[in-house]
């Protein structure tokens, strides 16, 4: 501490804050100073809870916003682009086998797929809070889109001149999409489901400065209207009466506001956010089963696992175990994302389209077993046929399990809107009606005191 | 103190002179068994007084089998035994083959048919056993799911560029040698890269995991970083998108890579020796014999054999020079 270099104050002159404490104190010796303090103290405590309460009302209904209008919507933009990434793969790998005679609509379904990820990319920057780990997750996608789409392109140049090496840049491609742009997909899905989560817990959070705020003011205008009571032996005074009764109107509608956003935002979390969650990754996975299905007959066995296993058709096993459990009849097993989406599911509404995709998937496993049966016992066409073809093949049955998915998702979504609107709207106006209602504490307040002030002129 | 230490030494040194001939036999036996893909580098030394080496009734060329010997198989005959009567019974062959090697076994695309130089072989085969239009089965079966194939009998055998050695022969017969093949580099044709030597240095070598080319790096690697991948075939993929510099692959593999690739070409020539037979169940020794048979007429006729006509049609344009088959060799 520098005292040495500071002079110190000069001896018989006061500091302005000692002489206006002197002052206070002496007017704090006749009642009508007393008064005037109590009626300050009471205008200011009445401002500040209102004040408080308008500040931490915003902010959760801005957190609340957030939610609804800007983390959902970005995390389902994530998971889009995982799965505008996925189909874009494994609808690449079907045009591939389909060759020449690759459809128009496999193609323009690859072309919308490239274009919907990257136009969501664009979205997805554009919305970025500055989060490091979603930003860097981007510009890892956007480096690595435009080579993977490359090295498609010459996997088709050179499958249509009948080289086999347009096989081995396709699964190039697809090692690209598994190994770098999925994982950085699902790394901005994760950054963005982490900035949903924090945004529920900001919405939902209590106001305490706002509540303790209200206790005071109240518990000063109780304080000073028994004062009252006691030095004149009047019960009411109209003032600090209505003072009160519009801080207690802040407070219960503090509280009742709160209470119903937390319950409508809790309810769009348990019944929309997870089971929305749980659907977007039955859906991916869905994808890369079906991707690895694809897979498995453009490389005719060219990769194995160290088990020595096809690594495609491994790769397919395990995504179906993902989706529906390890067997292929029946129910799904509670720990698989059909198990777990029909779990969370809250109505009928939301378990039938889950329930159609079951069965689908199953049906889908059969069929590949005919797939895999005559592609071992030499029939390439046959399996071919049964994978990609128009009818009665596993293709049908993916489109059909991703059009339940796709159904459950949308259910789910409007379910997840309709509570966070409840709870959004919970909030609304409360801000401005509790600074109105403050406004017209404080007022009370000062006329309530003013009219005892009064008396002793 | 360093008389000690020489002393240590001879009596360190005397069981492992004593044990070396056992250790020898002992190698000779092991090491088909251990199914290494790569040939033991020299030819094995073989006890001439090998205390009860394992025989195999049904595979007496098993036991004795070295580097040099590799190739030899059973005369040719066309009689009929169990193996052959059951696929005529049959009516149908079943064949292993690949489906990814260009020129060699390779399902075009705007087809669906499967053609190249091993296919035009089964097809000889078939023709042979069943008659005009025979009716074979094409099974595409996996590098490492052609042994297990074979020994449970879901193919009747199997043409897919594969390697003739001891290792195999433990498991399954061979017919005589229908190419002559081994491990070789492929680059672009403007590389300094020459052959398989230290022009190699500082380069990026890819080849396959698990395949000889890997062990040779392995063994030499001429200064040069290696870059593995799981299908030869990648190997070109890596080279074009500039990831790699050379290939290390066998020729005939090599020589489908640069048929897909007109800047890239073969450097120096193969620094293995690699003979390709027809793998067949070490049961069916009559089937090896019709196979040879096969081969027999596959390969006469001079230049105008069917054999010189599947290479002229398949390999000739990348694997130029080759004025005919390996020449059988038999064991009885």
């Amino acid at each position: 501490m520098p005292t040495s270099s500071v002079s110190p104050p000069v001896p018989g002159r006061r500091t302005a804050w000692a002489e206006g404490l002197d002052e206070l104190r002496a007017a704090a010796t006749t009642e009508p100073g007393r008064l005037r303090v109590i009626g300050a103290v009471l205008a200011l405590l009445v401002v500040v809870f209102g004040a408080v309460t308008a500040w931490q009302v915003s902010d959760r209904a801005a957190a609340a916003d957030d939610v609804v209008t800007h983390s959902q919507p970005l995390t389902s933009d994530a998971a889009s682009i995982y799965r505008s990434l996925a189909d874009a793969d494994t609808t690449a790998a079907a045009g591939f086998l389909a060759g020449g005679e690759e459809s128009r609509a496999t193609r323009e379904r690859y072309a919308t797929d490239i274009a919907t990820a990257s136009a969501l990319l664009v979205k997805a920057s554009a919305n970025s809070r500055g989060s490091d780990e979603a930003g860097a997750q981007m510009a890892r996608l956007n480096s690595r889109l435009p080579r993977y789409t490359g090295l498609v392109e010459t996997a088709r140049a050179n499958n249509r001149q009948g080289l086999p090496l347009g096989g081995a840049y396709l699964r190039y491609a697809n090692e690209q999409m598994r190994r770098e742009l999925l994982p950085a997909a699902r790394a901005l899905y994760d950054a963005e489901t982490d900035r949903l989560t924090a945004d529920y817990g900001e919405a939902k959070a209590w106001p305490w400065y706002a509540l303790a705020a209200g206790a005071v003011a109240i518990g000063a205008l109780g304080w000073a209207q028994r004062r009252h009571y006691r030095m004149t032996n009047r019960v009411f005074n109209h003032g600090l009466l209505a003072a009160t009764a519009a801080s207690v109107a802040v407070l219960l509608w503090l509280v009742a506001g709160h209470a119903t956003a937390r319950a409508g935002l809790t309810d769009s979390y348990q019944h929309g956010a997870r089971s929305l969650r749980v659907l977007n990754e039955a859906r991916i996975d869905a994808l890369q089963a079906r991707g690895d299905e694809n897979l498995t007959l453009v490389a005719r066995g060219a990769v194995l696992t160290g088990a020595r296993q096809d690594f495609y058709e491994t790769g397919f096993r395990s995504g179906m175990t993902d989706l529906a459990g390890p067997g292929e009849h029946g129910a799904a097993a509670a720990h698989s994302r059909l198990g777990a989406a029909l779990a969370l599911a809250d109505d009928e509404a939301g378990r039938r389209p889950v329930r159609a995709a079951l069965a689908q998937v199953r049906q889908w496993q059969a069929r590949h077993a005919e797939a895999r049966a005559a592609d071992d016992k030499g029939d390439y066409e046959g399996a071919l046929a049964k994978v990609i073809g128009p009818d009665g093949s596993t293709g049908e049955s993916f489109d059909r399990v991703a059009a339940g998915l796709q159904q459950a998702l949308e259910h789910e979504q409007a379910q997840f809107r309709s509570s966070a609107d409840a709870g959004r709207g919970a909030l609304g106006g409360l801000p401005v009606g509790a600074g109105v209602l403050a406004a017209l504490a404080a007022l009370g307040a000062v006329l309530g005191i003013g009219r005892r002030l009064a008396e002793y002129r | 103190m360093r008389a000690r230490g020489l002393r240590n030494l001879r009596a360190v040194l005397a069981p492992v002179a004593s044990g070396m001939c056992v250790m020898a036999v002992a190698a000779a036996v092991l090491v088909p068994a251990l199914g290494h893909e790569a040939e033991p580098a020299g030819p094995v030394r073989h006890g001439a007084s090998a205390p009860a080496a394992p025989h195999r009734a049904a595979a007496p060329a098993a036991a004795k089998c070295t580097a040099r010997n590799a190739a030899q198989s059973l005369r040719p005959s066309s009689d009929d035994g169990a193996a052959v009567s059951r696929i005529k019974e049959k009516g149908q062959l079943v064949v292993g083959v690949d489906q990814n090697t260009y020129r060699w076994g390779y399902r075009d695309p705007a087809t669906g048919k499967l053609e190249g130089f091993d296919i035009d072989l089964v097809w000889a085969i078939a023709r042979d056993i069943l008659g005009p239009d025979p009716d074979v089965v094409f099974k595409a079966v996996p590098t490492a799911q052609r042994v297990p194939a074979l020994q449970r009998h879901t193919v009747d055998m199997v043409v897919r560029t594969m390697t003739i050695n001891c290792a195999r022969k433990a498991q399954v017969a061979f017919s005589t040698a229908y190419f002559q093949a081994g491990q070789q580099v492929l680059a672009p044709k403007a590389s300094k890269i020459k052959a398989f030597d230290d022009s190699l240095r500082g380069k990026r070598v890819c080849t396959a995991a698990g395949s000889t080319g890997e062990s040779e790096l392995r063994a030499r690697r001429h200064g040069a970083s290696v870059l593995t991948v799981p299908n030869q075939l990648d190997c070109l993929v890596r080279l074009q998108l500039g990831e790699a510099d050379a290939v290390v692959t066998d020729n005939a593999l090599a020589a489908a890579q640069a048929a897909q690739d007109p800047t890239v070409e073969l450097k120096g020539s193969p620094f293995t020796d690699e003979p390709y037979g027809v793998a067949m169940n070490q049961d069916d020794t009559d089937l090896v014999r019709r196979v040879n048979k096969v081969l027999d007429d596959y390969r006469d006729g001079g230049s105008d054999s069917p054999w010189m006509r599947s290479y002229r049609t398949w390999l000739r344009a990348d694997l130029p020079g080759i004025s005919g088959p390996p020449s059988p060799e038999y064991s009885d």
